[in-house]
């Protein structure tokens, strides 16, 4: 087990937001309520494959962009 | 008749394509491509909105990626380098689709194409291995630049985005058709049906158009009208329209067995 937990601030879509300690990608989406939604996701700048959301940690300062398709012409 | 669109080796039957944005609900964007019988639908890459209930409808479910090929696009971008990033994420999105709509714009108020960030885009795009649709201006030369960077398709408009003023210059279209291999879509500025007929007869495989259809009145009308347009526009380009002349002295009916003047 890890030690005590640190909050850290992270940046989805722009917006600051604190966690309560350092997620993994695939904990913070279930937070976001995104799990099983049709999402790409961008962590500083470079994208994060599907497969490795389980893998990859978000830590301080983080920014990420999640997009969607909407529409548009 | 069997007359395909064929854009990188895919077949499609109809050579409308139509965008999604800009409609009442999703059940009338459905509704309104149901009707044109468009294949192919742009859509367009935006932030999740984080405030949502992501249970809300959505896109993917009024509009199955099973049913309709996606062509997302880079709509709001203004350099290359957003446009490679959107369209990576795209790509991402859609589960290593690489068939994109790429549009690179100059300025927010005519939103004409940037060509030389659109090349760049384009440049960057290919190599990358995505199949590139490319929206630009109706000059010619960058079109044939395009086309030997490796574009699939050739989009140029026919007047300014959104703007409905149909085609303002049918001559450089068929410059361009003149110099391009690939399909030539006249992408932007078709404002109802008669404009999709007619860019169909200049020659050009196909058109691309959403407000015309979602800014009309009756949307899902529209569609069907927009259909049929397009459709009607291609064949009388294969069929090849009589000359025009002031006039032939040539009648419709037949010269001879005219009854005889009873005044003779």
């Amino acid at each position: 087990m890890r030690g005590k937990l640190k909050v850290i601030t992270v940046f989805i879509n722009g917006v600051a937001r604190q966690l309560k300690d350092s997620y993994t990608i695939e904990v913070l989406i279930a937070e976001l309520g995104y799990t099983g939604r049709r999402i790409a996701l961008e962590l500083n700048g470079d994208i994060v494959p599907r497969s490795l959301y389980a893998e990859r940690v978000v830590t301080e300062g983080d920014k990420l962009e999640i997009v969607v398709a909407v529409g548009g012409g | 008749m069997n007359d395909p669109l064929i854009i990188a080796g895919q077949i499609y039957s109809s050579r409308l394509l139509v965008g999604t944005g800009k409609y009442k609900d999703f059940d009338e964007t459905r509704a309104a491509l149901d009707a044109s019988g468009a294949q192919i639908v742009t859509v367009a890459i935006r932030r999740t909105n984080l405030g949502q209930n992501p249970d809300e409808p959505n896109l993917l479910d009024a509009v199955p990626m099973s049913k309709f090929t996606y062509l997302p696009n880079t709509a709001g971008c203004y350099t290359a380098e957003d446009a490679v990033r959107t369209l990576r994420l795209a790509r991402e999105l859609l589960d290593g689709h690489s068939l994109v709509k790429l549009e690179v714009l100059g300025d927010p108020q005519s939103l004409y194409p940037n060509v030389i960030e659109t090349l760049a885009a384009a440049k960057t795009l290919v190599a990358e291995g995505f199949q590139v649709m490319v929206y630009t201006s109706d000059d010619p030369i960058i079109a044939r630049q395009l086309e030997d960077i490796g574009c699939v398709a050739i989009m140029p408009l026919a007047s300014l985005i959104g703007s409905g003023m149909g085609i303002l210059n049918p001559w450089n279209l068929q410059l361009i058709m003149d110099r391009v291999k690939v399909p030539v879509i006249v992408d932007a500025g078709v404002g109802t049906a008669s404009d999709a007929a007619i860019a169909m007869e200049l020659g050009c495989a196909g058109v691309l158009m959403n407000t015309a259809i979602a800014g009309a009145q009756q949307p899902v009308l529209m569609a069907s009208a927009m259909k049929q347009a397009v459709e009607a526009g291609r064949c009388a380009y294969l069929a090849g329209r009589m000359p025009k002349k002031l006039y032939s002295a040539s009648p419709s009916s037949p010269t001879a067995g005219i009854i005889a003047s009873v005044r003779g």
